[in-house]
């Protein structure tokens, strides 16, 4: 999904990781035999990343500079047009802001800028977290029950964290895209939620 | 109720320590909170490399010489997910430690596998611009 702009623009001192929030290399491996990345295509099992950048859904971006700055924080931007359809956002302009920026043309936020979009977690969310590493250690053990009641608690304390909500349901063998998946989403937008929340323009 | 072991995930690396079960309290020996998280208690307070963290008055974290395990997460400020009936815990990291990192805006580094299972670091790439991505199968 990232290739295609990461072969443009790999020569301008530019390279694109991609991290996958998934139970097991085996889940992501289909996506990544599929897009052939040139580029780190990681995985990321145990949540890691997604708790050091506060990762609350997929998929989420983020700019870094050349001297390990945050330039743009967490945001949502699709590769490409293939979910427009659901998803109502294009990838061409976050794909354009990123050449500017890559190429030169155009700065980053500022670092006021930045920080003022950053969205840092509560001690909700980071109890949540506690508790979905507490229910994907007892999972991996066997102790599938006790883990449920954990990756449940995990949703409870952080609602908007879909890496936990979502992230779970093929750990518990619900389909991620069916009914319990539409049912979820339906409850969260109906509430005046959004599910993809980028970054203000 | 006689000691039985216990394990404490420390944000993602499982130690084991002996720990009694009473109800949803869990205690654990001053010794085994040295052994495997590395605090220790001092006059000055919970100490862990040369750092103290004052211990607050009354009988809660220290009873009866143990050392009870929520009250020892409040003190060090990590977030605990506690299972008694499994006899397992996950100590996470604080939200004020996460937002301080991030406001920094120096941007954590990481290590995770590829595919192939070959480790990769952020900090490779330093020196480049760098776009990260997260996404899922799901």
């Amino acid at each position: 999904m990232w290739q295609a702009v990461y072969e443009e623009l790999k020569d301008r001192g530019f390279v694109v990781i991609t991290v996958a929030i998934d139970r097991s290399p085996d889940d992501a491996r289909p996506w990544i035999e599929a897009a052939t990345p040139a580029h780190p295509s990681l995985i990321d099992t145990e949540h890691a990343f997604v708790d050091l950048y506060n990762i609350v859904n997929v998929p989420t971006i983020l700019w870094i500079d050349e001297s390990g700055r945050i330039v743009r924080p967490n945001d949502v931007a699709f590769g490409t047009d293939t979910f427009k359809h659901i998803t109502g956002l294009e990838a061409a302009k976050h794909l354009a802001a990123l050449r500017a920026w890559v190429k030169g043309d155009a700065p980053a936020l500022s670092s006021e800028k930045a920080r003022a979009l950053q969205s840092k977690p509560t001690p909700a969310d980071q109890q949540a977290r506690a508790e979905f590493g507490l229910g994907w250690w007892l999972h991996k053990q066997g102790r599938v029950e006790a883990a449920e009641r954990h990756f449940v608690r995990g949703g409870e304390l952080a609602p908007h964290d879909f890496t936990i909500r979502r992230g779970t349901m093929p750990i518990r063998g619900i389909d991620p895209m069916g009914p319990k998946f539409r049912e979820m989403l339906q409850a969260w937008v109906s509430t005046g939620n959004r599910y993809y929340q980028p970054l203000p323009e | 109720m006689p000691p039985t072991t216990f394990t404490i995930i420390d944000d993602g690396r499982p130690v084991q320590v002996q720990a009694t079960i009473e109800a949803d309290h869990v205690r654990l020996s001053p010794e085994s909170v040295k052994i495997a998280l590395g605090w220790n208690v001092e006059p000055e307070g919970l100490c862990r490399d040369g750092l103290c963290v004052p211990i607050p008055p009354g009988p809660t974290l220290l009873d009866g010489g143990a050392i009870d395990l929520r009250a020892l997460a409040s003190v060090v400020d990590r977030p605990l997910a506690v299972d008694a009936a499994e006899r397992a815990a996950y100590l996470g990291v604080s939200a004020g430690d996460r937002a301080r990192a991030l406001t920094s805006l120096r941007a954590p580094d990481f290590t995770l596998p590829d595919l192939d299972g070959r480790p990769h670091s952020l900090s490779e790439h330093r020196g480049k611009k760098i776009l990260l991505v997260a996404y899922a199968s799901w």
